[in-house]
């Protein structure tokens, strides 16, 4: 297929469809509302199933029952939805089930704003909700590759049997691009759902259950460890990030989703003027990136963390960086998007000139 | 005189022994449940739901596959399974606390969809598994460890009667409240269950049956004292009967 132009949300309803989602459950929450519009209508087509629950808390129990029956499922919400839905992704997490949740992030706390944001930072990559966990999670920075990270989930997903999460701040929700959903993507091998509480013990000759719940000490620690196991293998294979310019670069900008589409014309302007500044662009935010910053080279002496959140991913950075650079922040919040010239003036300011 | 087995276990439940307390009814509940399941041919096509409070176990209990939900999304849980599986038999299990406290909105809107799922509420009129707290359906002047004067409506209001909520939702199909208290009783809330778990089968919608139950250690009573409780405070607050029965409308 040629590209199509697509606004964010619905491109990332159609390439769940097209990564093979068998099951939506949601609630309307702005600004991820033509997701569930989307599929409300596209998923009867293929044959699949759309449920608009009662409650965000409802939605993600249903991805937990569905998910334990066997199917492919998606949710998708915004940042106070996903801390609605953290009790579901702990469940899931502790009974090794696999799901999709597209979070399109506004800002916080409470209410907030619908506005964009990354204000989610903790939420995402901290497991979110109660007990010894993580979500595999991406922050995309295009539509391009948003919606190739939302088809490769439901294998990454059904591999891990965990939840993977796709993190977009609002902006990438809203906006529109071209975009390729028929364009080649990595597929996994994948083991039949053997283990699945699907309603056919007579046909598979014993009963499965899905459960979260380990009363002995001893059972919980065990199993405890296996998940931090599978949480090792992802640290190991999963992280993902692009360097742009970082090879000869004095200061490297740390920033993810739109903030990492703003610093690269930044890079852009700053070069220009004979600042030699690279990217460095976390793609998976969980797990956080680190071999990407070992490749940095001698020459980048400073780190600067852009994000619309007031220091979230800097405490990733702080602790990857482990006092080997000198580091700088500079973060916007409320639901405003860090414009080009203010992050360059940051940066100048850094590197001894004046601002421009 | 060759021995001969006249009576055995059905084989609706495993071989796990109950974790329920002595003189609980919630064992001649899920012997009813899997008795049930077997007689009408479904229990290798059934996914059953257990939640939290007393019956969190109950995914061991109940011979087919089972998935354990979280406080009160039991019916949350099952219509996730139910509308990828539209050929399994999928029913909850669910306690006063878990079903009409924390899970009130999960039950409505399950109803309210008109889920095809069939809903076990076992009321006890206490929070059992985690000591003896006051539930919605605690009787007023009834004492437990949050209402140690007895409950009192100024404060908390006057019991939840679920059955008779559920009548009102137009979404819902089948409601009906039974007791174990007796034999008679007992048979009576067999063809209850097995009225629900038909009208599953025959895709109709969103079945419930509520089983007055008895908590004899939170309650502080013998178990027969318990029953007696059932029948003389419970049953005239919680009266037995059908509340909804769409079926019939629909004939």
């Amino acid at each position: 297929m040629a590209k199509v132009l697509m606004k964010g949300n619905e491109a990332m309803a159609l390439a769940a469809i097209k990564g093979g989602c068998d099951a939506f459950f949601g609630y309307p929450i702005t600004p991820q509302n033509e997701v569930p519009e989307y599929l409300s209508y596209h998923m009867k087509e293929y044959g699949r199933v759309f449920v608009q629950a009662e409650s965000e808390v409802a939605a993600i129990n249903m991805v937990y029952g569905a998910a334990g029956a066997g199917a492919r499922v998606l949710t998708s919400s915004s940042s106070p939805g996903i801390a609605l839905k953290q009790e579901g992704i702990s469940y899931m997490a502790g009974s090794q089930l696999p799901a999709v949740i597209i979070n399109v992030m506004r800002g916080g706390p409470g209410l907030g704003s619908i506005q964009p944001s990354q204000g989610d930072y903790n939420q995402v990559t901290r497991g979110g909700g109660n007990g010894d966990y993580h979500v595999l999670s991406f922050g995309p920075e295009t539509l391009q590759e948003t919606v190739d990270l939302v088809r490769q989930a439901f294998d990454i997903a059904d591999y891990y049997r965990n939840p993977v999460m796709i993190a977009v701040d609002g902006l990438i929700g809203q906006m529109m691009e071209p975009v390729d959903l028929d364009n080649e993507i990595p597929k996994m091998d994948l083991p039949p759902k053997d283990w699945a509480a699907n309603g056919k013990s007579g046909e598979r000759g014993k009963r499965n259950t899905i459960v979260s719940l380990h009363l002995d000490t001893q059972g919980l620690e065990g199993h405890n460890l296996a998940l931090k196991k599978k949480y090792d293998e992802m640290v190991e294979k999963e992280q993902r990030y692009e360097m742009i310019q970082t090879d000869d670069a004095d200061i490297v900008i740390v920033a993810y989703g739109t903030v990492a589409r703003v610093v690269r014309s930044v890079i852009e302007t700053l070069r220009e003027e004979g600042i030699k500044v690279g990217l460095l662009r976390p793609i998976t935010l969980w797990p956080f990136p680190e071999k990407a910053f070992e490749k940095l080279p001698e020459s980048a002496k400073m780190l600067l963390t852009v994000e619309m959140s007031l220091g979230q991913m800097h405490q990733d950075v702080r602790m990857v960086n482990e006092g080997k650079r000198k580091l700088a922040f500079y973060g916007r919040a409320g639901g405003i998007v860090p414009e080009a010239d203010e992050i360059a003036d940051e940066v100048r300011k850094l590197v001894g000139g004046s601002p421009a | 005189m060759k021995a001969q087995t006249i009576y055995k276990p059905t084989e609706g439940l495993t071989e796990r022994q109950l974790t329920y307390c002595p003189g609980c009814t919630h064992g001649i509940i899920h012997k009813l449940i899997g008795e049930v399941l077997v007689e009408q041919g479904l229990l290798d096509t059934a996914v059953g739901i257990a939640s939290v409070g007393c019956s969190v176990m109950s995914y061991e209990f109940f011979n087919c596959d089972t998935q354990q939900a979280a406080h009160g999304r039991a019916p949350a849980v099952a219509t996730g399974i139910k509308r990828v599986n539209p050929e399994a038999t999928v029913f909850t299990y669910q306690g006063d606390g878990d079903l009409a406290s924390i899970g009130l909105a999960e039950i409505v809107h399950s109803a309210h969809r008109g889920e095809n799922i069939t809903v076990i509420f076992v009321n006890n009129a206490i929070y059992g598994m985690t000591g003896g707290q006051m539930a919605p359906t605690t009787l007023i002047g009834q004492k437990t460890t949050t209402s140690p004067r007895g409950r009192e409506q100024a404060e908390a209001g006057l019991p939840l009667r679920m059955s008779e909520m559920l009548a009102t939702v137009p979404g819902a199909t089948y409601l009906e409240r039974v007791s174990v208290h007796d034999p008679k009783h007992i048979r009576k809330a067999k063809k209850a269950l097995q009225k629900a778990f038909d009208v599953q089968t025959k895709k109709q919608g969103f079945s419930m049956i509520e089983f007055i139950s008895t908590c004899p250690v939170n309650w502080g009573m013998t178990p027969q004292d318990s029953l007696n409780w059932a029948v003389d405070q419970m049953i005239p607050y919680y009266p037995l009967g059908l509340f909804k029965d769409a079926t019939k409308e629909e004939n």
